[in-house]
């Protein structure tokens, strides 16, 4: 990961110095070193702040929409962005889209090792956590404390979205900086949806009772999600009448996440952004699983973003085609 | 300010004898804007509609809810009085309180409750309409007929009569369908092609017609008036303006191997040949999965023996893109698998055939040369046992559930036939019913029965099988109320039809409406009997439900009319509720373009103002003349900037709203 990221951040300022980039789109720390956030760098020297490291778990792709559109014109240069392996599917099915201007985009392709959770490396008894280093063995992280040192393996403190790993290809780059392309994907990422769907409907029904009542309507998930990009958000249009369906009443509450995983049903590539960006921990992924699975069991296996230009299952009708009927019998919970 | 008036129909006791109409009056009258409610015995009388237009006048009523029949019944109705009445035809709404209430409730408190409901979800709707104005379309004075047997035929004919071009699309090699393979034909006994050859001789020279034979059509867009289909017609690897069909070429291909389709398999042809004598056009095709010289580039005799130069190995499907203002679904029927029905050994007996494989072995043109012989061997047979109903009126799910319809008549054909010229064969029939309800059908029966000696058995035959070189047929006689077992030389079964396979395909591309028997769904059973309920698609044969030729020739000619009819204009009124799209709102992503049945999706990049900020950007745009107004794409907009006229989103949600709370 140490190698990678030098290599990233050399190669991000040389294409900026020579002129290929006028703009990148990277990770900046924030007020600790784990609050690693996106962000565009304008000049050359402002670079000094670009990280990529094991806390750049923040996906860039949506970033790309404003600023792809705005560059171009006249004499303006290409926008860097770098994009670890999930996220270039969220870049793909963006562009399948419709959304970034692919001309004015150019992609540095970074390898990436697993992105870490600072509260699951808390929950291993950490306090005072001053830094997290590569220990030399490979797959085990150095957590520097103010009150000593101590190492954690890294399987244990990833990202819940690094858990079940798409795989290390990227899906798309002008350039790549990577030594993993190869390795393949990892866990079973529709675990947790057997688990709900195992459960009977009261039970079910408990559990996001549960899980979605502690929902602040922060956006965060929202504003995060490089599927829901819609010019004007549904939520936030009087006119659309469903602008209220928020948090009047427990009901409404759940109706937010329902409705807006519907909105991106066949769209999601999965990339976990709202669950990573939740504050209050809510599985939101869960919903967005659920709903691929179901078009995977449906329709044949289906993976949004892997490519730029897909027609998705949803969108498109063939004879083949499950009839209502089916779906009910086939997986209807 | 709204001014609702709320019209409620009895439908005679239609309704009222499951809804408390009045209930119905008396809560219309506090809904939010409504001003007038009054209910009638018949709205849709000439009285009825005097009363909504009266109190549109006296009210100064801007917009009404009729809760009367489905609004396909009355709809056109009642906006063609609104109208008259100087409202917005557009500013009525029904509620189906009939089909939807009344007809399937018995209670009358939960009738009266749910008719409550639906008004009231009308009137939620009604209070957002907004007046509409429909446009008008072209009518491209061209038909298409998918199928070119008897029915795609004579639809064709009629059409072409009357002054329009037809074009007939029939995949396989010739016209002439189904009816090109029967011998003799009920209840006249008249030979099947001497009476079918003179019509496709018709459709080959009429003017009016071009035959696309071998050909499949692949793609249909638009919409009644404006279709566009391409049809993709396969390579016969014989130039079809060349081959003199002089059958020289038949006679030398050394690969001769391929089944026959016309003789039911029965015999054999070449890779190379002309399915029948009149079949037209009278062109030869080659057999791609037969033709040695395709598969190893070797052989070429038929290239060389030809003197017309037609043969031509490297030929391609071609495509052919034309306008039609109407579509007419021809496409005919199959006998259904009998191997399904195993207690009958038709995949083991060689003696057990089908009634279509005895229609070939009749024949003169047939396998063997229209002398009765049994397959097995080639002998006369002395016994022939019927076997009626094989797969229809089964309800066990093996089978198909509903009558075949023809196949009580041809049997009483060929038991009567066989009788006549081979008086020294038994013939057993077993029936479960005769069903002859036809011109001069059940006389033909009875001649069958009573003049020539046709053993009829009410029953059903339970197994047949081989022993001793012959069959044996076990039955049940239900009049003599005992077990039957007899030793016959052949048996021939009677199956059900089906609709033919390419029926569900075709009818997904014209998106006609099919049953569960995959049979095309008529826009009405009764009063519609040869429409779709897609506009523009009409119904032609035996892909609407089993027929025989008399029933198949009237209905083709009922289609033509109504295509006839629909040529005839030259404009037609467009559906005003049609899709837009809210530029402000459009991400560009192209997702409504992609469920666009109609292709009445473009986009555009243009210089938007979005509140002051200006940018370009690439957004929806409808084309309203295509547009049919089926609103997926409404449903899959992800930021709701697609919206249909007539059928908001918002009037949607207020309508689930007013049911709900």
């Amino acid at each position: 990961m140490q190698k990678v990221s030098e290599k990233v951040i050399a190669r991000a300022r040389e294409l900026m110095h020579d002129g290929t980039v006028s703009k990148v789109v990277g990770w900046k720390a924030g007020e600790f070193f784990y609050d690693c956030e996106p962000n565009v760098f304008e000049t050359e020297e402002s670079l000094k702040d670009l990280v990529y490291n094991r806390f750049c778990g923040a996906n860039l792709s949506k970033y790309m929409i404003k600023n792809s559109i705005a560059s171009g014109g006249e004499g303006a240069g290409k926008v860097l962005v770098l994009l670890k392996p999930c996220d270039t599917y969220s870049f793909n099915q963006l562009l399948t889209e419709h959304r970034i201007d692919r001309e004015n985009v150019y992609i540095l392709g970074v390898g990436c090792e697993g992105m870490c959770d600072i509260d699951r490396i808390r929950e291993r008894g950490f306090k005072g956590i001053t830094g997290v280093l590569e220990a030399d063995s490979g797959n085990e992280l150095v957590i520097t404390t103010l009150y000593g040192e101590g190492k954690v393996n890294i399987d244990d403190v990833l990202l819940n979205k690094c858990d079940s790993c798409k795989g290390k290809a990227h899906k798309i780059y002008d350039e790549l900086i990577s030594d993993n392309e190869d390795e393949g994907p990892r866990g079973d990422r529709f675990e947790g949806v057997r688990e709900l769907e195992a459960m009977s409907p009261e039970q079910r029904f408990a559990f996001w009772q549960a899980e979605l009542s502690k929902c602040i309507r922060c956006n965060a998930c929202r504003n995060a999600c490089p599927a829901c990009s819609c010019r004007k958000c549904v939520f936030d249009n009087n006119a659309s009448g469903i602008a209220s369906k928020a948090n009047t009443d427990s009901f409404e509450e759940k109706m937010f996440h329902i409705i807006r995983a519907f909105h991106v049903a066949g769209r999601c590539t999965d990339c976990g952004e709202c669950t990573r960006v939740c504050p209050q921990g809510i599985p939101l992924h869960l919903f967005n699983r659920k709903y691929i699975k179901d078009i995977n069991d449906f329709y044949g296996e289906y993976a949004a973003g892997e490519e730029a230009g897909q027609r998705g299952p949803l969108i498109s009708f063939t004879e083949q085609d499950i009839e209502p009927g089916h779906a009910v019998v086939k997986g209807g919970n | 300010m709204q001014r609702l008036g709320v019209f409620v129909c009895w439908c005679g006791s239609n309704i009222a004898a499951t809804v408390d109409v009045d209930r119905v009056v008396a809560e219309a009258k506090v809904q939010p804007g409504v001003v007038f409610a009054q209910d009638y015995q018949y709205m849709c009388s000439e009285a009825g509609q005097n009363i909504i237009k009266d109190a549109i006048k006296q009210y100064g009523l801007n917009g009404i809810v009729v809760c009367s029949c489905s609004p396909r019944m009355h709809e056109a109705t009642f906006r063609k009085a609104a109208e008259a009445a100087g409202l917005n035809p557009y500013m009525v709404e029904i509620a189906n309180i009939r089909e939807h209430c009344s007809w399937i409730h018995k209670d009358k408190e939960a009738g009266t409750e749910k008719a409550c409901v639906l008004m009231r979800a009308a009137v939620a709707k009604v209070l957002l309409n907004t007046p509409l104005k429909a446009g008008e379309s072209k009518v491209v004075k061209r038909a298409l007929v998918i199928g070119g047997g008897i029915a795609g035929i004579q639809t064709a004919l009629d059409i072409a009569d009357a002054g329009f071009p037809v074009d007939i699309v029939e995949k396989n090699a010739t016209i002439g369908g189904r009816m090109a393979q029967l011998d003799k034909t009920f209840p006249t006994l008249d030979c099947s092609s001497c009476i079918l050859t003179p019509k496709m001789v018709e459709a080959k020279t009429n003017e009016n017609i071009r035959l696309i034979t071998y050909a499949e059509v692949e793609e249909v867009s638009g919409f009644v008036g404006s279709f566009k289909a391409k049809i993709r017609k396969k390579a016969r690897f014989v130039k079809e303006d060349v081959c003199t069909g002089c059958g020289v070429c038949m006679s030398k291909c050394p690969s001769k191997k391929g089944l026959n389709e016309f003789n039911m398999g029965l015999n054999n042809r070449p890779a190379i040949y002309i399915p029948f004598a009149q079949a037209i056009p009278n062109v030869a095709v080659i057999d791609k999965t037969q033709c040695i010289k395709l598969n190893t580039g070797k052989c070429g005799l038929c290239e060389k023996v030809c003197t017309a130069g037609a043969i031509d190995y490297t030929q391609q499907d071609e495509f052919i893109e034309e306008e039609y203002g109407a579509i007419v679904m021809a496409t005919g029927f199959r006998p259904i698998d009998a191997s399904k029905f195993d207690e009958y050994s038709y995949s083991t007996c060689k003696d057990v055939v089908t009634s279509l494989e005895l229609e070939r072995i009749m024949n003169a043109a047939g396998p063997t040369g229209g002398v009765l012989l049994r397959p097995s061997d080639g002998k006369h047979p002395h016994s022939i046992v019927f076997v009626q109903c094989v797969g229809s009126r089964d309800v066990s799910g093996r089978g198909k559930p509903y009558c075949s319809k023809i196949c009580c008549m041809y049997t009483a054909k060929h038991a009567m036939l066989i009788r006549d010229k081979y008086p020294d064969v038994e013939v057993h029939v077993f029936y479960i019913d005769v069903r002859t309800p036809g011109k001069n059908f059940d006389e033909f029966y009875r001649r069958a029965a009573e003049q020539y000696d046709v053993d009829y058995i009410k029953g059903q035959v339970g197994k047949v099988w081989e022993e001793d070189g012959h069959l044996v047929v076990r039955g049940v006689d239900l009049i003599a109320n005992e077990q039957i077992v007899l030793n016959t030389d052949m048996v021939v079964l009677a199956t059900a039809i089906e609709p033919d396979p390419t029926a569900r395909k075709v009818a997904n591309m014209l998106t006609a409406s099919i049953d569960t028997n995959d049979f095309i769904t008529e826009a009405h059973p009764k009063l519609r009997p040869v429409e779709s309920p897609t506009a523009g698609i009409f119904l032609s044969g035996v892909c609407q439900g089993p027929k025989d030729i008399p029933e198949t020739v009237s209905q083709a000619g009922a289609a033509a009319s109504k295509v006839i009819g629909l040529l005839s204009k030259n404009k037609l009124t467009t559906n005003p509720c049609v899709a837009h799209s809210d530029e402000l709102l459009c991400n560009g992503c192209s997702c409504c373009e992609k469920v666009c049945p109609y292709g009445a999706i473009s986009y555009d990049t243009h210089l938007i103002n979005d509140h002051g900020v200006k940018e370009t950007r690439r957004v929806a745009l409808v084309n309203e003349a295509l547009c049919q107004g089926c609103g997926a794409c409404t449903v899959v907009c992800p930021s709701g900037a697609m919206d249909l006229k007539g059928f908001s989103n918002k009037q949607i949600m207020a309508e689930v709203e007013a049911i709900c709370l």
